[in-house]
């Protein structure tokens, strides 16, 4: 399988104007999508990975969000540089983007057959035939059983799983090579859940698409992701392959993160959980962001703002792990 | 010849567009739900009845030269004018009838002797001619420029709502009679008049209902598939705003109706040789103060303009019902 670099994001910056002032959602944001792998965007509620999903697809609600500076390459093309007919024209062919709410994605009044194939007519241009039996084949993939009969469904008339499997072949309909999945599972059953990134994961496989998987569910990372990066407050605080970085997480806010999760060590105990609460868009505490929560904070996290350290295996934001950096180049 | 011509063509119209209509799913499973239903039959019943009686008074031809046109509903009801009033149920007086049907003066005759009758069905062209022509003419201004404001927004938005906000601050009646003094009395004029200052409501609705509907997910997932700001407007939002509008156009109908009945009440409507509710109710107020009172002309004019206003509004409920799959019970 080939692992070429699909989508490239280089210090992305994506700044939203409110009447409070200026709030920084995307503030430096960098990571690869290789064609054929999924890259994890974890983080809570608030830490920019909605707004750097929409930055990508340059669908920000407009007039408040603009992209301040960076590059967005897709194919090494840089995405930032288009004119919006251009932009117009990847999306949906070359990047196809599904939502978290499948119930309000769809639109309420038309059947789900008349809003495949208007995804299917939207970059085919002249080919109309056979486009019925297109519609079929694409319903069949999302293993949605009775095709036929779903084509002429409502959205109302499915549930909420029917109805991602709609969203799903939509955005496959022109065959794109970049998958974006803005919480694709969150509004989902559990059962449901684990079906819908069962069928994303073979559907990469068969099209070998990269995939852009927002989550805050970190089982969702585990078992789907090659690799993941952590955000808080519109920064990547670490980044790197899931084995390496769940079995050992190095950034403070990434360990507290593993650690508040449930699971059988923290059964008949309390849960542990991040002291503190997400600071909001407009008192981000200065220097190292993560710093009034930390528990490794030193006098340098207050006053100065962490690089991002290379180590073997991933990259950190963190003057803790900074050190490690040093080690690392003496080894080489 | 020239107003045949134009109903014509207005008709087929009405043809093409109830014809397509039928034939998107959308309206054709609208129009199915809304055949359940026996109230909402009856209203259309009384609609098709007094778009039969429009029609009707539409399509009119001279029988030679220097001779009065007449239309088909004039030829039908053709009778020699009273002398003066008789109460519902009359018999003819002037001479015997050429036709039997129209020996007696079922709704009584007015004080000048006029066929109440005949009257009232006269005032059903005018009444859909002033709702009608005003509605189609209001209703893309209002549809097009509250769409872009609503989802173009900022600079064209701006200028949008000035605009509309400037005709709405000025007292709506004083307006309209201000303009049909400059435009003179006539069934165009007012149709002018009452679309300046009708479409400003529709306008303010549909640009909020599109800015609602511009944040919903769907019109993202539909940008995120590449479509157009053209596509996703005609496409996506307008569907969507459908329920709101015909609702919407259906009371703007009746309250036009209305409208004209009050204006010419106030001697500002259509000039009174126009047959028209409005004119029949402001002549029935002087006879209301004779002994015996005449109330038949009064009442027979209220009763067709409260039927047809009935009707609209039932249908154009059940309109709304049928289309938004939402309310749809299964």
């Amino acid at each position: 399988m080939s692992e070429e670099t699909l989508l490239s994001v280089r210090d992305l910056r994506t700044y939203l104007d409110t009447p409070e002032g200026v709030v920084k959602a995307v503030d430096g944001v960098g990571f690869d999508v290789r064609a054929g792998r999924t890259l994890a965007l974890v983080g809570e509620s608030g830490s920019g990975k909605s707004m750097t999903a929409l930055s990508i697809m340059q669908l920000l609600p407009e007039p408040a969000a603009r992209i301040v500076e960076g590059s967005v390459k897709l194919d090494g093309r840089d995405l930032l540089d288009l004119t919006a007919k251009q932009m117009r024209e990847l999306r949906g062919k070359r990047m196809g983007m599904i939502f978290q709410e499948p119930m309000t994605s769809l639109n309420p009044t038309f059947t789900v057959g008349y809003q495949l194939l208007e995804a299917l007519k939207c970059h085919g241009g002249a080919r109309r035939s056979g486009l019925g039996q297109e519609a079929v084949k694409l319903l069949q993939e999302v293993e949605i059983r009775e095709p036929e009969a779903v084509l002429r469904k409502y959205p109302h008339e499915l549930s909420g799983g029917m109805r991602q499997r709609v969203m799903i072949a939509i955005a496959l309909a022109n065959r794109p090579s970049l998958l974006i999945a803005d919480e694709p599972t969150t509004a989902l059953d559990v059962t449901i859940q684990a079906q819908i990134l069962r069928l994303i994961k073979r559907l990469q496989g068969e099209h070998n698409m990269g995939v852009l998987l927002i989550t805050h569910d970190l089982g969702v990372v585990n078992e789907t992701a090659d690799d993941v990066a952590v955000m808080y407050l519109g920064q990547i605080v670490e980044q790197g392959p899931v084995d390496a970085v769940l079995s050992a997480p190095a950034h403070p806010y990434t360990q507290a993160l593993f650690a508040s999760r449930a699971s059988r060590e923290h059964r008949g105990r309390v849960l542990p959980v991040i002291p503190g609460n997400v600071p909001g868009p407009h008192d981000w505490p200065p220097a190292c962001r993560f710093h009034p929560r930390c528990p490794f904070r030193m006098d340098v996290c207050e006053k100065v703002t962490p690089e991002v350290s290379h180590l073997p295996d991933r990259t950190v934001r963190c003057h803790f792990v900074s050190p490690l950096e040093e080690e690392a180049k003496l080894e080489h | 010849m020239i107003g045949n011509l134009v109903a014509t063509l207005l008709l087929v119209a009405l043809g093409f567009a109830v014809r397509n209509a039928l034939r998107t799913p959308l309206w054709a499973e609208a129009f199915r739900r809304m055949r359940r239903r026996p109230l909402v039959i009856g209203a259309g019943v009384i609609l098709a009845l007094f778009t039969t009686i429009a029609i009707a008074d539409s399509y009119s031809w001279a029988d030679g030269k220097n001779q009065p046109t007449k239309t088909v509903l004039d030829r039908v009801f053709e009778r020699p004018q009273e002398r003066t009033y008789s109460p519902p149920m009359a018999k003819l007086t002037t001479e015997a009838s050429p036709k039997p049907l129209l020996a007696t003066h079922i709704l009584g005759t007015d004080g000048v002797g006029n066929d109440v009758f005949y009257r009232t069905l006269k005032g059903v062209r005018t009444a859909f001619l002033i709702g009608g022509l005003t509605t189609l003419t209001v209703l893309p201004i209002a549809l097009l420029l509250g769409m872009l404001a609503g989802y173009l927004g900022r600079g064209v938005d701006d200028l949008i709502q000035y605009v509309y906000t400037v005709l709405d601050s000025i007292p709506g009646i004083l307006l309209l009679i201000a303009m049909m003094m400059i435009l003179g009395q006539g069934v165009p004029q007012l149709c002018i008049a009452l679309g300046v200052t009708s479409w400003v409501g529709l306008c303010r609705l549909v640009r909020g209902e599109t800015l609602k509907q511009r944040d919903r997910e769907y019109v993202l997932a539909a940008r995120a598939l590449g479509l157009g700001a053209p596509r996703i407007l005609m496409r996506h939002i307008l569907p969507n705003l459908m329920p709101i509008v015909i609702i919407s156009a259906t009371l703007g109908f009746s309250r036009l109706v209305l409208a004209e009945a009050i204006l010419s009440y106030l001697g500002v409507g259509v000039p009174e040789d126009v047959g028209s509710w409005g004119n029949m109710i402001e002549a029935a107020r002087l006879e209301l103060a004779r002994e015996p009172v005449i109330w038949w002309n009064l009442v027979s004019a209220s009763t067709a303009l409260f039927l047809l206003v009935l009707a609209l509004n039932i249908v154009g409920d059940a309109l709304r019902d049928g289309i938004d799959p939402r309310l749809r019970s299964a």
